[in-house]
């Protein structure tokens, strides 16, 4: 595995002060919050920055981590040296609820150390609910899909240890889901302690960037470079969807920016969304000595002046 | 693969006309019931009698994802209700100008 520098992601010195430590999280984690952040990799630096955090604001993993020594670099092999941890006790806690989403590299020097309670207290409840994000396609909720996602979830083996048990479901993304919603699926969280009812799985959507849509709530949007006799003159033109391609009928005297709305033609939900159409007026290239004079022929004839409006308003 | 249909879980959008009681919000985001009522109270969740008792409570489930955000937000920036009620306001504002903007690109 490979080492991690928690100085180094945090961006300190190691003899920085715990008020260091804290000025620096709180900086980076204001920066790359998923939440809040559009950084692409947000995700992943901020739960690099927390694994850090983690360990440097307690006294007691910073000074195990310290006695790894000065000289690893991150990104190095590493292996933690045999009993590395002699002597040092960690009380555990302060993982916060995502502790399973640490690298390998802190669960190989702190991951047995945590405290939990163990099975077989005689407590009958019900189980917890699981979270988990899924990333679909804009066309999966158009027909609905069927995904296969993976869910690590922890769990006690048999000396009380936390481990992560892999296990994969086959989920139905249900027709007209909108990004941000959740989907809930029942009993799929953890079976209830001492036979209890098992708690659910809640799925958050997010769907993948599309290289021609883009998603507003229900409503799609989508920019279609048409010809400026298309616009000018009118014209029906093939319009792709994502329920497939339409014939789109474009009004004579549109121009750049007009927006046509397709009604109903955006996520199906249960209030469906509408499909806007942005007209983009595409230029033919004079690239040869028959366009350049047909160019020169507009200009002649057409007398147009585009910045009239602007010369009179100013 | 080996591909068993009998194995697909269906599940059930949580939207707009579901509806969620204080129990159920407080176990889906594994919160204390005190602290989802704090939010209540901050402005960031609105139940459907935000005055009345606590346990007629309706949330409609655009409210489990707002409650899902603060609470991460509260985790891991330390934040206090006052600020999180500030930075979803915030959030919403950012997400409908970058709507505006699609267009206009």
């Amino acid at each position: 595995m490979e080492f991690k520098d928690y100085y180094d992601i945090l961006g300190v010195g190691r003899d920085a002060t715990d008020k260091d430590i804290k000025r620096a999280y709180q900086k980076l984690a204001r920066k790359f919050h998923p939440d809040v952040s559009q950084h692409a990799d947000a995700e992943e630096r901020f739960k690099e920055i927390g694994e850090a955090y983690n360990v440097l604001k307690d006294t007691e993993k910073r000074a195990a981590y310290d006695q790894l020594g000065e000289n690893w670099q991150q990104g190095q092999e590493f292996r933690p040296p045999p009993e590395w941890d002699a002597g040092f006790e960690f009380r555990g806690g302060g993982a916060g609820g995502d502790s399973g989403a640490f690298s390998d590299f802190f669960e190989s020097l702190f991951g047995h150390g945590f405290d939990r309670p163990g099975p077989g207290s005689g407590f009958r409840g019900r189980g917890e609910d699981h979270h988990a994000k899924v990333l679909i396609d804009l066309e999966d909720t158009y027909q609905g899909a069927t995904r296969t996602i993976s869910l690590q979830t922890p769990d006690l083996d048999e000396q009380g240890h936390v481990r992560l048990r892999s296990r994969s479901l086959n989920v139905s993304i249900p027709k007209g889901v909108k990004p941000g919603q959740q989907i809930r699926l029942a009993g799929q969280g953890t079976a209830g302690p001492g036979g209890g009812p098992s708690g659910d799985l809640y799925l958050e959507i997010a769907f993948r960037q599309h290289p021609v849509y883009r998603i507003d709530g229900a409503d799609i949007h989508l920019r279609l470079p048409v010809a400026p006799w298309e616009a000018a003159l009118g014209a029906t033109v093939k319009t792709p969807t994502p329920a497939g391609v339409v014939e789109l009928s474009i009004p004579e005297g549109s121009g750049g920016g007009t927006r046509l709305r397709l009604r109903g033609r955006g996520i199906p939900a249960k209030q469906p969304g509408d499909l806007y159409v942005e007209l983009q007026i595409a230029l033919p290239p004079a690239d040869s000595d028959r366009a350049r004079e047909i160019y020169r022929t507009m200009e002649r004839e057409l007398g147009f002046n585009p910045r009239s409006d602007m010369e009179a308003r100013t | 693969m080996n591909e068993n249909d009998s194995n697909i879980v269906a599940g059930m959008i949580i939207d707009e006309e579901i509806s969620l009681t204080l129990d159920e919000v407080c176990r889906a985001c594994a919160a204390e019931t005190t602290v989802i009522v704090a939010l209540v109270e901050e402005g960031v969740l609105e139940p459907s009698t935000p005055g009345g008792e606590t346990d007629k409570w309706v949330f409609s489930g655009s409210n489990l994802r707002r409650a899902r955000i603060a609470l991460r937000l509260r985790r891991d920036l330390e934040i206090n209700l006052a600020g999180i009620a500030l930075m979803l306001d915030l959030l919403d504002e950012i997400e409908s100008l970058r709507a505006g903007q699609l267009g206009q690109q």
